[in-house]
């Protein structure tokens, strides 16, 4: 009975076809046979962020899902947001103010800032601090990376007419 | 670490899942969110041999008011109670509880009906539960059953659920018009289990409380709907009166040790939270003031 299930989802827009076992988390699942390395596997019981990927455009722990509960869903990872240039402004915000360091939590950091500025375009920093209340930073001290995620909201409101 | 090998079934209807339920009892274990259910398997404490996976099933999602009744389907995320306007009208002291559990990419996937199946002592909506005088529906092979929220909760992770039922939905009253509440928890980081928290309903009328419903969580095995404040209804409440409250709350408290706080700190922590919530509703700092964390 612990025989592999048949998966079928949508990661970064592309279609995606597996046999998987049942115990296989979905941030493995994306590192080992996807071979998308970008998702960080850290405290492995969602306390740390830094798996954090957008399931049906949410954000969630890939740590704490099975590969098996993604079925039919569609998955975006850092490397889809990177790669549509959909984070580029926050990508140079955060490489401008040093907002990270090792550049472990970064992936998670930056798919709990998107989440953030596309609910609410202008958040205060007591806000940004709350929306990533859930990714820790052992680098940084959190300074740098709110300053960004500020920045990033500013220049974005400024481009709007 | 990872979670140890498990046969998994997606349950197409709760029939369905009761029937898994009732052929592997205690070996199962039902999956939601797997926001509780997940963590536990990971680090080991739980290796179910078969999950029977519940998540896709509509039926037991939704809230809905019907003749002075909030009810809420198992499967209801946290980011969904967060969101909803008849919680925010009918319940709201369980919004600003929610605001409390866990971070944003966690409240995508938690449910409330695995919150209080997995039962979490220092976890946030049981206390609610008892605080709102919830009822909890649970069906098994034999059909449904209702348990009041004050018979639910039996120790650490340990419910009235037996192995064969489901915990389908959740009723709560609606709020008496005049109702106010109060919500405060000491917590490391926003959004970690509280080191000790309290989740109150009340109603005051001419400075006084006419009712008032304190429940804390992370005080002991399970959440506390404290007795002793009753004391503090229907009378002038002075702050010698909340200090005797104070003191007789100290008795219904047990609080457990563990890396975050002594049991003393945590008795300690719970009447700073009370005075906070007597001050705050009865709009008295007075009551408050002296009152360290």
């Amino acid at each position: 009975m612990t025989a592999a299930v048949a998966i079928s989802l949508d990661v970064n827009g592309e279609r995606v076809e597996a046999d998987v076992r049942p115990r296989l988390n979905l941030a493995d699942f994306l590192r080992e046979h996807l071979k998308l390395t970008g998702t960080h596997v850290g405290c492995e019981h969602g306390v740390c962020g830094a798996c954090t990927v957008r399931l049906n455009g949410e954000i969630v722990r890939s740590c704490l899902m099975l590969a098996v509960q993604a079925h039919d869903s569609s998955v975006e990872t850092i490397e889809g947001l990177s790669d549509s240039g959909e984070i580029a402004d926050l990508q140079s915000a955060f490489r401008d103010r040093n907002a990270l360091q090792c550049g472990f939590c970064t992936p998670g950091m930056l798919m709990a800032a998107q989440d953030l500025l596309k609910q609410s375009p202008q958040p205060d920093r007591e806000q940004i601090r709350e929306h990533l209340s859930g990714n820790y930073c052992r680098c940084t001290g959190y300074q740098a990376i709110v300053d960004a995620v500020e920045t990033t909201a500013r220049m974005r409101a400024g481009r709007v007419p | 670490m990872k979670a140890s090998a498990f046969a998994y079934a997606r349950a197409t209807s709760v029939a369905d899942a009761l029937e898994l339920l009732a052929a592997h009892g205690e070996k199962a274990k039902v999956l939601s969110g797997g926001q509780s259910l997940m963590p536990a398997m990971n680090l080991r404490l739980v290796s179910p041999e078969l999950v029977v996976d519940i998540g896709g099933l509509a039926e037991l999602r939704g809230i809905v008011v019907k003749d002075g009744v909030l009810t809420i389907g198992a499967l209801t995320r946290h980011v969904d109670l967060l969101k909803s306007p008849e919680v925010a009208t009918h319940a709201p002291l369980l919004k600003d509880a929610v605001a409390h559990v866990a971070h944003p990419a966690i409240r995508n996937r938690g449910t409330i009906g695995g919150s209080l199946a997995h039962a979490d002592p220092a976890s946030e909506l049981p206390a609610c539960m008892l605080t709102l005088g919830a009822c909890i529906i649970a069906r098994g092979p034999g059909g449904e059953r209702r348990i009041a929220a004050d018979e639910f909760f039996a120790g650490i992770y340990e419910t009235a659920l037996l192995p064969q039922e489901l915990l389908v939905a959740v009723e709560l009253p609606v709020r008496p018009t005049n109702s106010t509440h109060f919500f405060q928890e000491f917590a490391r980081r926003h959004g970690d289990y509280a080191i000790v928290g309290l989740a109150a309903q009340a109603a005051v009328a001419h400075d006084r409380f006419t009712d008032l419903r304190v429940g804390f969580f992370a005080v002991g095995d399970r959440p506390l709907l404290a007795k002793s404040t009753a004391n503090l209804v229907g009378v002038a409440v002075t702050a010698a009166a909340l200090s005797e409250v104070s003191s007789a709350l100290d008795e219904e408290l047990n609080p457990l040790e563990d890396q975050q706080a002594t049991p003393a700190m945590r008795r300690h922590l719970a009447k700073v939270l009370l005075a906070r919530c007597v001050s705050s509703l009865l709009s008295r700092p007075d009551l408050c003031s002296g009152v360290r964390a």
